[in-house]
């Protein structure tokens, strides 16, 4: 059996996105720059891909920018706020301590050219309160950016309430909607967001394209220079064939978000339940608040890495935030920023799942990730130490 | 692949895991970088290695090493064990990906603490010199 639980890093592309892609391959591939009547065929599918997301999002098509994808709209987005911030003198950008690193790294180097920056702390479910957020801003900050939902534990934030927060105190919101949207409704036409970024591989679109929203009367900062495009906020020719598959699969999920997230939900709570009966397990995230696809859990006395090569020799795609599978060593800053034990985030499993999977498929993870935890612990000297009282367990 | 055929083998199925209880030498170490904790047992007959097994705690690299350093020493005279390199172990696991090196470092030193051991239990003289302390990387 093959399953693929890794659906927060990235789906697999619906039909309708990849007929999308081919039929543009295929026929439309004109420059939609170009005046003769082939390229604008193009400028005539790149305009409705526009306005087909504007209006899953509720906005207007002259407030979609493309891109690259969410990290470079993540990018976007807080250099636009604080390079048209600095110019009144507002140089202090707050955000949270679980944000992706598309995020944390470009705030990284925003302190580094002189901004200050606040990052927020969470509860121990992730999640960042309207209260703090108002409590941070200053008279000189420029932009509150927020998360939508977490992409590791799938803590829904309370985005109304945060932007209503800053629309009050006349502050820039942003908010990474990269595992939202798609999954979670998202009106932008009721939402008080001034810009938002999405990513079209995490719903069912191709990779390497995403969207900035940006209110209309937003300040934008252009990272790439060159053409046009994008009415000058993005320079280089449109990855149309991609742009058209990112439009087909937000319609998609758009139409089906409620019955999908309800189905994914049923299996994602049946996942829970029956890994919670794993001794010293602990569930990240919010029980309420969560993506209908997210399950991450530690289990104490093994290694996230581990785990995810023998769940994979059993034919199951998961991922881990545990030390030994990034590059960095370091367990994941999310998990530590929830309060999860040092130790025990190195023994954490992230299964995210999608419309695609089916009940079967949760019977199935049911039974192997007991194994092989049981399986690992066997062998741990650190388990040893915990079940026979040298250490105390701390999951 | 991340892994060597030679890696995934050793993890799947890891030679000589498990604890020992009649060990006359017994070393554990642990990299306070990753949090992998490694546990060696030696089962010595004048001066020989008879018999190796291990507890590991960590990812598919730490166990593949783990695994396969006890079958390195594994009826080998003490004085080889000692000079079992990590670069041994890297290479009988046809190598390693560089981030992971630190894991057969871990394999050595387990190895070499648990020869001391065994020298501490039978009050066997030895020069500390032959038992550096690892910086880690």
């Amino acid at each position: 059996m093959q399953i693929y639980a890794d659906n927060a890093a990235t789906t697999k592309p619906s039909k309708a996105a990849v007929r999308a892609m081919l039929s543009c391959l295929e026929q439309n591939y004109g420059n939609p720059s170009s005046l003769h009547h082939i390229g604008q065929a193009a400028a005539e599918a790149l305009l409705q891909a526009r306005q087909d997301i504007a209006g899953c999002l509720g906005c207007t098509a002259r407030e979609i920018y493309f891109t690259s994808g969410g990290s470079e709209a993540d990018n976007q987005a807080l250099r636009s706020a604080a390079y048209a911030g600095a110019r009144s003198g507002k140089k202090h950008l707050i955000s949270t301590a679980i944000e992706h690193h598309a995020i944390l790294h470009t705030l990284k180097q925003l302190e580094e050219e002189g901004f200050s920056v606040t990052l927020l702390p969470v509860s121990e479910t992730g999640m960042v309160t309207p209260e703090a957020v108002q409590a941070a801003i200053r008279p000189d900050t420029c932009l509150v950016s927020v998360m939508f939902a977490n992409n590791e534990i799938g803590t829904i934030e309370p985005i109304a309430e945060i932007g209503a927060v800053c629309r009050e105190k006349g502050v820039l919101f942003h908010t990474d909607a990269v595992q939202a949207v798609g999954h979670v409704p998202i009106d932008l036409s009721q939402l008080p967001v001034d810009m938002l970024s999405l990513s079209a591989h995490k719903f069912h679109g191709p990779k390497g394209v995403g969207v900035l929203y940006a209110k209309r009367g937003t300040p934008l900062h252009s990272l790439i220079c060159g053409g046009a495009q994008e009415r000058g906020m993005r320079a280089g020719t449109e990855n149309l064939p991609a742009i058209a598959g990112m439009a087909a699969a937000l319609r998609e999920a758009c139409a089906n978000l409620e019955q999908n997230a309800a189905y994914v939900a049923g299996l994602r709570d049946r996942l829970i339940a029956g890994l919670e009966t794993i001794p010293h397990s602990l569930l990240s995230g919010d029980r309420k608040n969560r993506l209908a696809g997210n399950v991450n859990f530690c289990f104490e006395g093994v290694a996230g890495e581990a785990l995810l090569l023998l769940l994979d020799a059993k034919g199951i795609c998961a991922s881990s935030g545990s030390a030994c599978t990034s590059g960095s060593l370091e367990p994941s800053h999310v998990l530590l920023a929830v309060g999860v034990p040092y130790e025990a985030a190195h023994g954490s499993l992230r299964l995210s799942l999608s419309a695609e999977n089916t009940p079967e498929e949760v019977e199935y993870l049911l039974k192997a990730v007991p194994e092989v935890v049981t399986r690992l612990r066997s062998m741990s000297p650190v388990w040893r130490d915990l079940e026979e009282g040298r250490k105390p367990h701390v999951i | 692949m991340l892994y060597s055929a030679k890696v995934m083998d050793h993890f799947m199925n890891p030679r000589n895991v498990g604890i020992m209880e009649d060990a006359d030498g017994v070393g554990q170490v642990g990299s306070a970088r990753c949090g992998d904790t490694m546990k060696i047992y030696l089962k010595i007959q004048d001066g020989i290695i008879t018999r190796a097994t291990f507890e590991t705690f960590g990812c598919g690299t730490a166990i593949a090493s783990s695994s396969m350093a006890t079958v390195l020493i594994t009826g080998k005279p003490l004085s080889q064990a000692l000079a079992l390199t990590n670069q041994a172990v890297a290479e009988a696991l046809d190598g390693l990906p560089e981030q992971k090196l630190h894991c057969s470092v871990l394999a050595e030193q387990a190895v070499r603490a648990a020869v001391r051991d065994y020298y501490d239990r039978s009050h066997i003289p030895y020069d500390p010199a032959d038992f550096p302390v690892y910086e880690e990387e």
